[in-house]
């Protein structure tokens, strides 16, 4: 077969605000590109096929499964990972919210739930417990029971709407 | 367990993909939003695929009002399907099976073209498609062709498409103000894949009722729809129940299946009527 089709894939995106140039297998997905090549191991690989949400980044503002975008797929793309969200200090109210209410405990889903969680609180308002829930129905913690995750979320969602003070 | 693919290529328009998949020897698979494509290229069920990625195509996204009725573009993502305005109106089936599909972070990238292409039986799009009477286009090496949608579905993730061949958008047909488009099913947790779904479209041409999982396609419930026209409701149940032939799985019994779609049409059927009142 002529080359046509590429087994490695040349890919230029930004990462956390930094510019990165890779060279990408076909069939790898962004979760282990994120974590084995750009060692930001903050985003977990675990059930690898959608279902635990362990693995959620942002991509181009919006929230997506790292297990089932491939990446070379990510050529042009703005990522965003736990770590850059961390070192901007864009989340730091809800890590810290995360932290007074111990809604982690072994810390596994802790950075797709933090993902998840400012997709929604970003629409702005203070969404009802219901709707976090929703959101979250796709993101998996064996530990927590949900309920200090739901809690935390909803405090920031009211500090954010300037109903509490922080 | 790894995925592995045979190659990759991003393709730049609809005739870069043509080529694409006809220079792949019969290799190609065609990558759209990759949410049911990758995982299985994680479990390894599919391998060594020429993945045609078609996912930046713009021209195969988006909903156009065509006048009698709405075109959807093949790559538009479940969450564009939710919150577009011409969509609410003119087919809220469709917006309202978003809100039942997967989560927010599959939403995202998820295509309404590879919920079809991929054929679930237990998919909300392809029953909701079937009540809606969809017409489906489809882009081959000869040109373009149109399938109607109760001709589209062929087995277990089967359809008539071509391994050559692109599904590049859908048309269906705009609903009257007094039209009503009902999508009610049972799952056990937000999310995920129904144990029974119902889908009813109460026209003034007549009744469409369609299900999902509960057979090896979606299926359009002609007989209860027939009784329906007639405006009877207990021999509509009779006749689903008796039309219908589901599994039992670990998930629900065959007969709790059965049941449960009688349920589904009656509670259909109250709030369609409801709705009018
Ligand atoms: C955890 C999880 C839960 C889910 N829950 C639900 C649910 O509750 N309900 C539901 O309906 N869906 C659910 N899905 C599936 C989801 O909706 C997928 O987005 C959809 O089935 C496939 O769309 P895609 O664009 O991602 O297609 P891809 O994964 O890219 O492709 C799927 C298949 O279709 C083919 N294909 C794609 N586009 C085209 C095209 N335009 N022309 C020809 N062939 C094409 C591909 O070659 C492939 O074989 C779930 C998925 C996951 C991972
Ligand atoms: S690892 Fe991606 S959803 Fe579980
Ligand atoms: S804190 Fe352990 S899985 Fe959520």
């Amino acid at each position: 077969m002529t080359r046509i089709f590429d087994d490695k894939v040349d890919i230029d995106l930004t990462v956390n605000g930094e510019p990165v140039e890779a060279r990408v297998p076909a069939g790898q997905h962004v979760i282990d590109f994120l974590r084995q090549d750009l060692g930001l191991t903050g985003a977990h690989a675990s059930c690898e096929h959608g279902v635990c949400g362990a693995c959620t980044v942002q991509v181009d503002g919006t929230s997506v499964r790292g297990c089932l975008m491939l990446a070379a797929q990510l050529d042009g793309a703005d990522v965003w990972t736990i770590e850059g969200l961390s070192d901007s200090e864009t989340i730091r109210d809800l890590q810290e919210a995360f932290i007074a209410r111990n809604a982690l405990q072994c810390g596994f889903c802790t950075p797709g739930m933090l993902v998840a969680a400012e997709e929604l609180l970003a629409l702005g308002g203070v969404p009802e417990r219901a709707a976090i829930r929703e959101h979250l129905s796709g993101n998996y913690c064996r530990c927590t029971g949900y309920e200090a995750i739901v809690d935390a979320i909803e405090t920031v969602a009211r500090q954010r709407a300037g109903k509490v003070q922080a | 367990m790894k995925a592995s693919a045979g190659g990759y290529a991003r393709a730049n328009d609809l005739s870069h993909a043509m080529e694409l998949l006809a220079s792949s020897k019969g290799m190609g698979r065609v990558l759209a939003g990759g949410q049911s494509l990758v995982a299985a290229m994680n479990m390894r069920l599919s391998t060594d695929d020429m993945l045609v990625d078609i996912s930046r195509i713009s021209e195969l996204s988006g909903v156009t009002d065509d006048g009698e009725t709405l075109r959807i573009g093949a790559l538009t993502k479940h969450v564009e399907i939710g919150a577009n305005p011409l969509i609410q109106t003119y087919a809220p089936l469709l917006a309202e099976a978003v809100s039942c599909i997967a989560h927010a972070a599959i939403r995202n990238r998820g295509t309404i073209g590879g919920a079809l292409a991929h054929a679930d039986p237990a998919a909300e799009f392809p029953a909701c498609m079937l009540a809606l009477g969809a017409t489906l286009h489809i882009c081959g090496p000869d040109g373009e062709r149109s399938v109607e949608i109760e001709d589209f579905f062929q087995d277990l993730f089967e359809t008539s498409l071509e391994e050559d061949e692109i599904l590049t958008a859908i048309t269906i047909p705009k609903a009257a103000t007094d039209e009503q488009q009902v999508l009610l099913e049972v799952a056990r947790r937000s999310g995920d894949y129904a144990l029974v779904g119902l889908c009813l479209v109460v026209r003034s041409t007549g009744h469409r009722i369609s299900l999902l999982s509960v057979g090896s396609t979606p299926v359009l419930a002609r007989n209860a729809m027939a009784q329906l026209d007639q405006g009877d409701v207990d021999g509509a149940v009779a006749a689903l129940r008796d039309e219908i032939d589901p599994t039992s799985d670990t998930q629900a019994s065959a007969s709790y299946r059965r049941h449960i779609a009688g349920i589904l049409l009656r509670r259909a059927v109250a709030q369609a009527i409801g709705d009018i009142a």
